[in-house]
């Protein structure tokens, strides 16, 4: 079976504090904090996007590997954000990372869950043969509202997965996927931000599609919530994924590491790949690890992972995601975050 | 920018690649047919590394219209460990750290859009290395 | 090859003029130094231009300002080497006289820049697109930069910058062709807005428009022209590493000292042996680089110099007495005749209150972009 055998995340800089958006609003900064669970979260600059955060990601899970760019097969990148509307973000972060032109690349797409289908189809390349090594990555630079909920949470990030046969950081044990048509966060072509079904995004859609895929992937596998040292969920807000470990048996301390959206926002399709990051980046060998993403419209991927002997070797290759957390970072006004965000008109 | 001019600087832009002269060994940024030392050996391509230092630096306030909402920024004239230079914005950056000899690292960053229609342009960045941080 | 003389010069004033076009600036500019040499026809024409065609849609300036002239017929082709345009244009002249293959060439020089176009954006053209304007540098950027690595090797200071600016606002003030004929203090040069750190707008030269002419013949047909010609005595050129970040050392512009030394190669002469010089003041950073790179003071010294008031009218080399490209105006491709024309008129006794006692040899300085080219005249009463 093929596993991964590198990673690494790239989180931008900026930050706007949960508190600052809710003063332009006029909404009271202790229930925002309270009822969402954000702290703060990442805001790209004016020249970041999918596509510079994809070639970072890319560049630490190279590093990580250890292996000549050349031999990349595959390469997917999942976003809600890609862009150009046609063009491939993929294409640019080959070039990049000096991956070609012999390889495979796809953009794909899937609200939130892009991410984890890009690790997926890079997987089964891999497990194929038709590749040594396949490249998924999630990542996201996607906008909130003004004065919408979203728009405490809605922040850039992503992480990259390098897959292959041999010298595994961590073996893939199994993956599950779960999917139905579900209405509960789209954006149509052209418009500038996505629109929700409010508290239909909740039970019906988030809840159902992350516990469904994680009980049928413990079913299938055996695994009991307590056999895992980790878990990490999608993290829309900080309080969907602890209130779904909470309803499936997980504990707070399993979910702990993986749970980077309070002070990280929440990076859609870069949301549980880099929270599945932070957990690489202490994880001990023979650790079992759980990682179920979540697209609106709907869907999830799960996981069953576990950490290898040369995890602990290699991790110290590139920056850890809580060193993009805790390092280095520049708080923004809301004036300074709409400017960067483009929210502002301007003449072209 | 038209598309071709664009496309023919993507070795140099998005892997910093620059040309070593296999004549007197002098690595020049970007590539170029001749070299600017002997003129007589070839020019080879070979990959920067992703960090260098300062040289020296300035703050744009006054920016051209590609760049005008990101002014002020800083720029700097960045020297990479094989001895190649190169001019640069500097990002995530204080303009007080950016000074002769401050250790950068080199990103990949969007350098400039043609407005709403047109092509994406990328290239590096410097960011100045803090100790203790990504 | 023969001995050149200038024997006509004429210019319009600097500024946003208005009611000029691209064509009327050259035309006025042109019929002065045509009328100041009494000269009723031309063998060739030479038009220093930097960006019509950005600036304004038009190229073609050689046969267009011939027409425009009432010279059609008479060879006629524009020149462009950036800010450098003006002096290149001359030196093209000089050599087609002194060759012997014509008698009256006029060497011109003018610039449109008011009329809309993005100025800044234009203006980088003349630095590298590919490996510089790309990442997001302005012309003024590329002077700051010289400027802070002239501070940080020399300690150059602040004030220092200042005083160029000061000093050449002075004497525009006494040039009524000048664009800003008002004198600026140290502490409105520190206070104005920030262009390029460490670069105040009171530190750069203004967008302007402006032409400017002079008439060459052979130094022997002189006479028929002007009772007072004066002698092109040398010419120097030289260029360097197009990007800055390609320069050995960002705080010496090696293009002018090159040139410079190749004009006093020619013309026999050194830097002591000048009476006063028009330099290329484009950021007040390239008149203390200019300074030192032509050996008028050492390495390093300039801005002392300056400040000591060794550069003013009256000092012991007096620098820009026109008000330089900061007070007179710096209509691109104009500059680098304008400049020709102050010297001229110094060395003709006939500069006003900027004459400088007894001038008998001056030097013109002119340089494109960040310093990749330059060009330097030397030139004698006669």
């Amino acid at each position: 079976m093929a596993g991964i055998v590198g990673y690494g995340a790239f989180v931008p800089r900026n930050r706007i504090t949960s508190e600052e958006i809710a003063r332009q609003w006029g909404k009271d900064p202790a229930t925002i904090r309270r009822g969402l669970m954000l702290e703060e979260k990442s805001v790209p600059g004016l020249d970041e996007d999918t596509i510079t955060i994809s070639v970072e990601a890319g560049r630490a899970a190279l590093a990580r590997a250890g292996i000549d760019p050349q031999l990349v097969g595959a390469l997917y990148i999942g976003s809600e954000s890609h862009p150009y509307a046609v063009k491939p973000s993929g294409t640019v972060v080959a070039e990049a990372l000096g991956i070609g032109p012999s390889v495979h690349v796809a953009d794909f797409e899937f609200a939130c869950k892009a991410g984890t289908e890009a690790m997926f189809v890079a997987l089964s390349v891999v497990e194929s043969g038709r590749a040594k090594f396949a490249m998924g990555i999630g990542a996201d630079t996607s906008q909130g509202a003004p004065n919408d909920a979203l728009e405490f949470s809605a922040s850039a990030g992503g992480a990259a997965y390098l897959f292959g046969q041999d010298h595994l950081l961590v073996d893939v044990v199994d993956t599950y996927s779960f999917t139905s048509d579900t209405p509960d966060f789209w954006r149509r072509e052209g418009e500038f931000y996505p629109r929700h079904g409010g508290r239909f995004t909740g039970e019906p859609a988030y809840f159902k599609h992350v516990t469904s895929a994680t009980r049928a992937i413990l079913d299938r596998t055996g695994f009991k919530p307590g056999d895992f040292r980790y878990v990490v969920f999608h993290m829309p807000n900080g309080k969907f994924p602890l209130a779904a470990g909470k309803q499936m048996g997980f504990k707070p301390e399993q979910l702990e590491t993986g749970w980077v959206v309070n002070t990280m926002g929440n990076t859609y399709s870069g949301s549980s790949p880099t929270g599945l990051a932070a957990i690489l980046d202490v994880a001990d060998p023979d650790d079992l690890i759980l990682i179920t993403s979540f697209g609106s419209g709907a869907g999830s991927d799960s996981f069953v992972l576990r950490a290898t002997a040369l995890l602990p070797e290699r991790r110290g290759r590139a920056p850890t995601v809580r060193s993009m957390l805790d390092g280095r970072r520049t708080y923004l006004t809301y004036g300074e975050y709409a400017k960067y965000r483009e929210k502002i008109l301007v003449n072209d | 920018m038209p598309s071709p001019r664009y496309w023919r600087e993507i070795p140099a832009r998005y892997r910093l690649e620059g040309g070593r002269c296999s004549g007197c060994g002098k690595v020049v940024y970007p590539i170029r047919r001749v070299c600017p030392s002997c003129r007589k050996g070839d020019m080879e391509p070979v990959a920067l590394s992703r960090r260098g230092r300062v040289v020296t630096s300035t703050v744009i306030h006054v920016a051209p219209p590609a760049f005008h909402m990101a002014a002020p920024y800083s720029m700097a004239v960045v020297e990479t460990p094989e001895g190649a230079r190169l001019m640069v914005q500097v990002a995530d950056c204080e303009s007080d750290e950016v000074v002769p000899g401050a250790e950068v690292s080199l990103e990949f960053r969007r350098i400039q859009r043609e407005g709403k229609s047109g092509i994406l342009c990328y290239g590096h960045k410097a960011v100045p290395v803090r100790s203790g941080s990504a | 090859m023969r001995d050149v003389a200038i024997v006509g010069v004429g210019m319009t004033p600097f500024g946003e003029l208005w009611e000029s076009s691209l064509r009327d600036l050259f035309v006025d500019a042109a019929s002065l130094a045509l009328r100041d040499a009494g000269a009723d026809h031309l063998d060739a024409i030479y038009v220093g231009n930097m960006a019509g065609g950005q600036l304004v849609g038009q190229e073609h300036l050689g046969p267009l300002m011939a027409d425009q002239l009432g010279m059609r017929g008479v060879p006629s082709t524009r020149v462009e080497s950036a800010c450098a345009s003006g002096g290149a244009a001359l030196r093209a002249a000089f050599f087609e006289v002194a060759s012997g293959a014509s008698d009256l060439v006029l060497a011109s020089g003018v610039e449109k820049m008011n009329d809309g176009a993005d100025v800044t954006g234009v203006l980088a053209t003349a630095a590298d697109q590919e490996a510089e304007v790309y990442h997001g540098i302005t012309f003024p950027g590329l002077y700051a930069m010289i400027a802070r690595a002239h501070m940080a090797a020399h300690g150059t200071t602040l004030e220092d910058l200042a005083a160029v600016s000061v000093k050449n606002h002075r004497h525009g003030a006494l040039n009524p062709k000048a664009q800003f004929k008002q004198e600026v203090t140290a502490e409105q040069v520190m206070a104005s807005s920030m262009v390029a750190d460490p670069l105040r707008l009171l530190h750069c030269s203004p967008v302007s428009d402006g032409a400017a002419a002079v008439l060459l013949c052979p130094l022997d047909r002189a006479a028929e022209f002007c009772d007072k010609p004066v002698k092109i005595r040398a010419s120097g050129m030289a260029t360097s590493a197009m990007a800055l970040a390609d320069r050995h050392d960002p705080a010496f512009l090696d293009a002018v000292h090159l040139a410079g030394n190749r004009a006093f190669d020619m013309g026999k002469v050194g830097p002591r042996d000048i009476d006063v010089a028009e330099v290329h003041d484009c950021f007040a950073i390239a008149e203390l680089c200019v300074l030192e790179a032509l050996c008028f003071t050492e390495r390093g010294l300039a801005g002392e110099a300056t400040r000591a008031g060794e550069t003013t009218l009256g000092g012991r080399i007096p620098i820009n007495t026109s008000g330089g490209l900061k007070s007179k105006g710096h209509p691109v491709g104009a500059t680098g005749v304008a400049q020709v024309i102050e010297i001229v008129e110094q060395l003709r006794g006939e500069a006003g209150a900027r004459q400088v006692k007894d001038a008998v040899v001056g030097l013109t300085q002119n340089m494109g972009g960040s310093g990749a080219s330059a060009v330097v005249h030397i030139f004698e009463r006669v």
